[in-house]
């Protein structure tokens, strides 16, 4: 493997070998000296020309645990927003000698063009692009259930099986995207459930089925509720009245978490409107995994990073 | 060019056994000891060990692994290594005597990443090498101070050690 560009090109077995390095990488945070020597002299440059803070955060620890030299790299305040393009930030970069490139960019297929164009040669990992893909987050998410359902027997197994309902603003979310494909090759049942109007067009072909109403879904006692941000920024029409009746009809609040299997995961990718797509309530229970998942991510990272630029260019 | 076996079930535990009371003289009883297994089969053999050692002196030796992967000099020239996990007793290394075990002892490359991960884990008081068979052409200045079996071998020649925890079958051949 070369890039990480999105999870619907990885096969299944690379997707539980990623995740089982993650397994191993997890427990260099419990140690005394939190740092492994497997990429000294490598150059891991963050590409970020959208607004990130857990993302571009967990990348640099990650590079930083595996002692790669980090570049930090973003829009604002570089000569991107002199009018650069993408290809001469690019060049520029694989001038300086980068290993690997991170990029997260509010185009879809920003980091496939970086992949493909032979501007740099370095392996590329898609950090969120556009409504498109963000593969390292899904790939934490199934970290994150799989441990919560193993615990320390996590090693070498899939989800199959295990039910996840994914809720909310489907249309603009790249979260959804990957975890559609990675949790459904991993073996996984995912359903979702939005407004009409923040459902794509059309579902078909997704391994997934649909349908509007949360109340039915939480009834129906899935393993995972992963409640998606609703992302103002990419809205450029009214898609529902207003935030009020959002939350009610499909905001995960008190009143649904209590009717919720008491083993049942809440999910959230981060950052959290509270009040609007889940309440403080659920997302503070002990049920929530919001804090997992953002150590997970350090552990994600650190495999992809390592798988990526570890080992022979073959 | 057919497999000449070099060691029998028997005499691998027999090999064990004798190592096992060495490790016991040399450090004048069990106490405070660590045994650290590297993977695949170091682990199994640390494993046996430990069991060795308690049926002759019951005490507090204590067993775990230490994957060095990471450390490893050559991962630039292999296809990517997957690791395998480390677990290091309760109560860590520091002040203890740690004792590395592994099947073959070859070019002392694995042994040197061994020793550099065991210095992000803690600082022993000191550490020792055990291995079932040394086969000689050491790169670096790395000896073992327990050996199973010392096996003068040709750099052509393959040493496969097969253990009934991992492969079914118990024998090491040469090959």
């Amino acid at each position: 493997m070369r890039h990480l560009l999105s999870t619907k090109d990885l096969a299944r077995d690379e997707a539980i070998a990623l995740l089982d390095i993650a397994e191993d990488m997890a427990d260099v945070a419990n140690r005394e000296v939190k740092k492994l020597p497997a990429l000294r002299g490598k150059t891991v440059v963050n590409l970020f020309f959208e607004d990130s803070t857990r993302t571009r955060v967990s990348f640099e620890v990650a590079a930083k645990r595996l002692s790669a030299d980090v570049i930090n790299f973003s829009a604002k305040g570089s000569s991107v927003s002199k009018g650069e393009s993408l290809k001469d930030t690019a060049q520029t970069l694989a001038a300086m000698g980068a290993d690997a490139v991170v990029i997260r960019h509010p185009a879809s297929g920003a980091p496939r063009v970086l992949a493909d164009s032979g501007w740099i040669d370095a392996g590329i990992v898609n950090a969120g692009d556009g409504t498109h893909e963000h593969p390292t987050q899904a790939l934490l998410d199934a970290f994150t259930i799989r441990r919560r359902l193993h615990g320390s027997a996590a090693r070498g197994r899939a989800l199959d099986g295990v039910t996840v309902t994914i809720v909310g603003d489907i249309l603009h979310s790249r979260v959804a995207r990957s975890n559609v494909w990675l949790l459904s090759t991993l073996g996984a049942e995912v359903s979702l459930v939005a407004p009409a109007t923040l459902l794509p067009v059309s579902t078909n072909g997704w391994p997934v089925s649909a349908s509007y109403d949360l109340d039915a879904a939480v009834d129906a006692g899935p393993a995972v509720v992963m409640m998606l941000r609703i992302q103002t920024e990419r809205m450029n029409a009214a898609f529902f009245p207003n935030a009020r009746e959002y939350s009610k009809q499909w905001g995960l609040g008190d009143e649904r978490l209590a009717r919720l299997p008491a083993a049942t995961m809440v999910m959230h990718p981060g950052p959290m409107n509270r009040g609007l797509e889940i309440s403080s309530e659920a997302a503070d229970s002990s049920r929530s995994t919001v804090l997992e998942q953002v150590a997970n991510g350090v552990s994600i990272r650190m495999a992809v990073l390592y798988h990526l630029m570890s080992g022979t260019d073959s | 060019m057919t497999a000449r076996s070099v060691l029998q079930q028997a005499d691998i535990t027999r090999a064990l056994t004798r190592i096992s009371h060495e490790i016991l003289e040399s450090n004048r009883g069990s106490s405070d000891l660590i045994l650290l297994g590297i993977p695949t089969r170091g682990v199994v053999l640390a494993e046996r060990l430990g069991r060795i050692l308690h049926a002759i002196e019951p005490g507090a030796v204590t067993v775990g692994a230490l994957d060095v992967t990471m450390y490893r000099d050559d991962l630039g020239r292999n296809p990517t290594r997957a690791p395998s996990p480390t677990s290091i007793p309760a109560g860590g290394i520091d002040g203890k005597t740690v004792i590395l075990v592994d099947d073959v002892l070859y070019s002392g490359r694995t042994i040197r990443a061994a020793l550099d991960a065991l210095s992000d884990l803690g600082r022993p008081r000191a550490v020792r090498l055990a291995v079932l068979v040394d086969r000689g052409h050491r790169e670096l200045p790395i000896r073992a101070d327990f050996v199973g079996k010392n096996l003068p071998s040709s750099a052509e020649e393959r040493i496969n050690v097969r253990l009934d925890e991992i492969d079914g079958t118990e024998s090491v051949t040469i090959e």
